[in-house]
């Protein structure tokens, strides 16, 4: 296929295509689809030199600050915070206040094994830190996923500040003097990970970042995504049906906290000093401010919505203090005009039917001979 | 040692609990009458709170004109003056904080539910033009005059797509009320005039102790709240119970489509509970200054979010349960601190609320402004 057609298949709108940028790639052939992918992931891992191309230079770059800073120790760590949250809040339908202590729980892990009290590398705690806020999902979901809505939204804020407050207190957790010294990743060939040069870390991220994507596009479209539809869209039909609804809502607590503590890992290893005062209960709010912003239950919403949350503010410095005052203008003016997030989910009836609806299997069949 | 000390202070603690249990009491009205008809957490419930310390503070120094302090001295006023002064005080946080609620639903809330609003759209037309000329100065009187130009078209422009009516999910509301929380408590901290610091109010009322209760001193700004809140709360549990009003708001909690097939003005009605939880907010900020002295730009955000939990803790959308909750959380509070150290007495807070929320899932009295469902 000629670039030109390629072009052209993806502007103009084939009679079978519902709508939306992904059912066009989708609907292109193999080679172009993967081509396209794959300038597009390249393009990502060049975003520190993003400034010095002309136009997108001068809007991504962020005066008075590295942007190499920027994306490195904020639009990466949103990113996957973001990604992780919207599987609890988007796909599972489960208000998550207190996200941020599961990424204190992360960070914390880390920083303990490799510097407090022990002396493990950064590759060996990274493991070790997802499963304990996996468990720390669990043991917070255990009891009060039992709860509805606005019930769980209070105690999971609740949760979020007693993970705050208790590294502030317990000498062990290093008060509030908090933990330094904590391990970095290690060196991979040319991928020095040392202090001047942030780049290594964006790379490191990103790549976390690209991996998470795709094992949650699997889980997507597996049992498990559409059984947190079915809760999220009506619980007690879905409980109906035989869906063990409180099994798979405590799955998307313990799969998003896991993701949750992942970025606090990368964020420890990056920064390399944690305090309590690194995670406020605002880091929350904002965390969901961000998966809302992009578009709630939709995973490239979810990106875009943390990307544009952690940079925002970085790119209008010149406000000064102005700048959280600007985010929160911001906020209420893209509720008010985009409800739905900056990308909506698209609830696609059609593939939907085709996929699930009457007669799926009949047709699906008639595709696979036609294709031969 | 601690036991003793616990038994020395028990009453003690038992006073100031119930007077802050009664500061979240109030607050807490605000967040389950608005949680009870329209189903959404107000976040920014608590900077209507913190508007109204301002409002109470900016009322006893500008308007009475009370100075901080009179040669060395506290400004004590006594008799009639004291009694006209705590009055205007805490109408001034009254009016502010509930026209203030009034206006965030119109701005932040109504514009989602769809229906076209001319006041909303005014003042998010302002607000975007005011926040774009940021861009390109930095001069507060320069932005204000690009805001007013720009208000007008596009007000009408924001009109005409509200006008197009859609409900936004419901997690669009507490995003935009968050985004309109951190507004209203940044443009406090930015644009008065000592910034970020803190504020001390004139202390008019001098702090005498009343009498004692069992071996405890009770001064009198404890018993000013807490006789105040029980009033404030009195006086809102009549009004929804036995008005017409009040019968409009229990309705809409119970079933807005059939309440408006029976001719309830709905958005009316909605208005009307914001502006109640405002009142009770600019009654509960004129207390909190009554007896702390003092407000700043983020006060509101750790009492919102303690108040949020008295009314999870006593049933979300039940004005007793509120009342039961603030004063638990209160005393829980207070007793906490004093076992396990003041430093923990946030986590105490948290913990109580899961341990309740475990054995009873919808509060202690159940939720019931509408005998609600989930």
């Amino acid at each position: 296929m000629s670039l030109s057609e390629t072009f052209k298949s993806l502007t103009s709108k084939p009679a079978h295509v519902v709508s939306g940028v992904g059912e066009r790639i989708g609907d292109l052939p193999k080679v172009s689809r993967w081509s396209l992918i794959g300038v597009f992931i390249i393009s990502l891992y060049l975003m520190p030199w993003w400034p010095k191309v002309p136009v997108l230079g001068w809007i991504v770059d962020t005066p008075g600050t590295s942007f190499e800073g920027v994306i490195t120790d904020k639009v990466v760590i949103y990113v996957l915070v973001a990604l992780g949250l919207n599987v609890v809040v988007g796909l599972a339908g489960l208000l998550d206040l207190g996200y941020v202590g599961f990424y204190a729980v992360g960070a914390y892990t880390v920083g303990i094994l490799s510097s407090q009290h022990a002396n493990l590398p950064w590759l060996v705690c990274v493991p070790i830190a997802v499963v304990v806020s996996m468990l720390a999902g669990v043991i917070l979901g255990t009891p009060t996923l039992r709860l509805r809505g606005d019930y769980l939204a209070i105690v999971t804020l609740g949760f979020g500040e007693i993970i705050r407050i208790s590294a502030n207190n317990a000498e062990w957790l290093g008060g509030s003097r908090g933990i330094s010294k904590i391990a970095k990743p290690p060196n991979i060939g040319p991928l020095k990970f040392g202090i001047l040069d942030a780049k290594p870390y964006f790379f490191l991220g990103l790549t976390v970042i690209i991996v998470v994507v795709f094992l949650l596009r699997r889980l997507e479209n597996s049992r498990v995504g559409r059984s947190w539809n079915a809760v999220r869209e009506d619980e007690d039909a879905a409980e109906l049906m035989g869906v063990n609804t409180f099994k798979f809502k405590l799955w998307a607590f313990a799969i998003g906290a896991a993701i949750g503590g992942l970025a606090g890992t990368l964020y420890a290893g990056k920064v390399r000093f944690i305090n309590p005062s690194n995670f406020p209960l605002q880091l929350s709010i904002l965390f969901l401010a961000a998966v809302v912003l992009g578009g709630t239950g939709n995973m490239w919403g979810a990106i875009l919505g943390g990307a544009v949350v952690a940079w925002m503010p970085e790119r209008f410095r010149g406000f000064a203090d102005k700048r959280v005052f600007v985010f929160g203008v911001a906020l209420v003016l893209v509720m008010v005009f985009r409800p739905q997030g900056l990308i909506p989910r698209k609830i696609r009836k059609e593939r939907w039917l085709a996929n699930w609806g009457p007669g799926a299997s009949a047709r699906q069949s008639a595709e696979e001979v036609s294709r031969g | 040692m601690s036991d003793w000390l616990i038994y020395r202070t028990f009453w003690d603690l038992t006073v100031t609990g119930v007077a802050l249990g009664s500061i979240y009491a109030l607050v807490a009205l605000g967040y389950t009458l608005v949680y009870g008809v329209l189903r959404l957490i107000n976040f920014a419930h608590s900077e209507i709170f913190m508007v109204g310390t301002f409002a109470t503070l900016i009322t006893a120094t500008n308007f009475i004109g009370i100075p901080l302090l009179e040669e060395g001295n506290y400004p004590y006023r006594t008799g009639f003056t004291l009694i006209a002064i705590l009055l205007a005080c805490i109408v001034g946080g009254m009016v502010v904080s509930g026209a203030g609620a009034v206006l965030l639903e119109r701005v932040a809330y109504r514009p989602l539910r769809g229906s076209g609003e001319p006041v909303g759209a005014v003042v998010l037309a302002f607000a975007t033009a005011f926040t774009v000329s940021l861009v390109f100065t930095e001069t507060t009187r320069v932005n204000f005059i690009i805001g007013l130009v720009f208000t007008a078209p596009l007000a009408i422009l924001y009109l005409r797509i509200f006008r197009r009516g859609r409900q936004a999910p419901r997690l669009a509301f507490l995003i935009s009320a968050i985004g309109a929380s951190t507004a209203i408590a940044e443009a406090v901290a930015i644009w008065s005039p000592r910034d970020r610091e803190q504020y001390q109010t004139p202390r008019v009322l001098e702090k005498k102790v009343l009498f004692e209760f069992f071996g405890t001193d009770v001064r009198i700004d404890y018993v000013l709240v807490i006789v105040g809140a029980l009033l404030m709360m009195s006086a809102l549990v009549l009004f929804v119970n036995r008005t017409r009003l009040g019968r409009g708001v229990r309705a809409v909690a119970q079933d807005v489509e059939t309440a408006k097939i029976l001719g309830v003005n709905v958005d009316f009605v909605i208005l009307v509970t914001f502006l109640l939880g405002g009142v009770m907010a600019g009654a509960a900020a004129m207390m909190f200054t009554l007896v702390y002295d003092q407000t700043r730009f983020n006060i509101g955000f750790l009492l919102g979010v303690k108040s949020f939990t008295a009314a999870v803790l006593g049933g979300i959308g039940n004005l007793r349960g509120a009342l039961l909750g603030g004063l638990v959380l209160g005393l829980g509070e207070n007793y906490g601190a004093a076992i396990f150290g003041g430093e923990w007495k946030d986590v105490i807070a948290f913990v109580l609320l899961l341990v309740v929320l475990m054995f009873r899932p919808t509060g202690i009295l159940g939720e019931s402004l509408a005998k609600a469902r989930v």
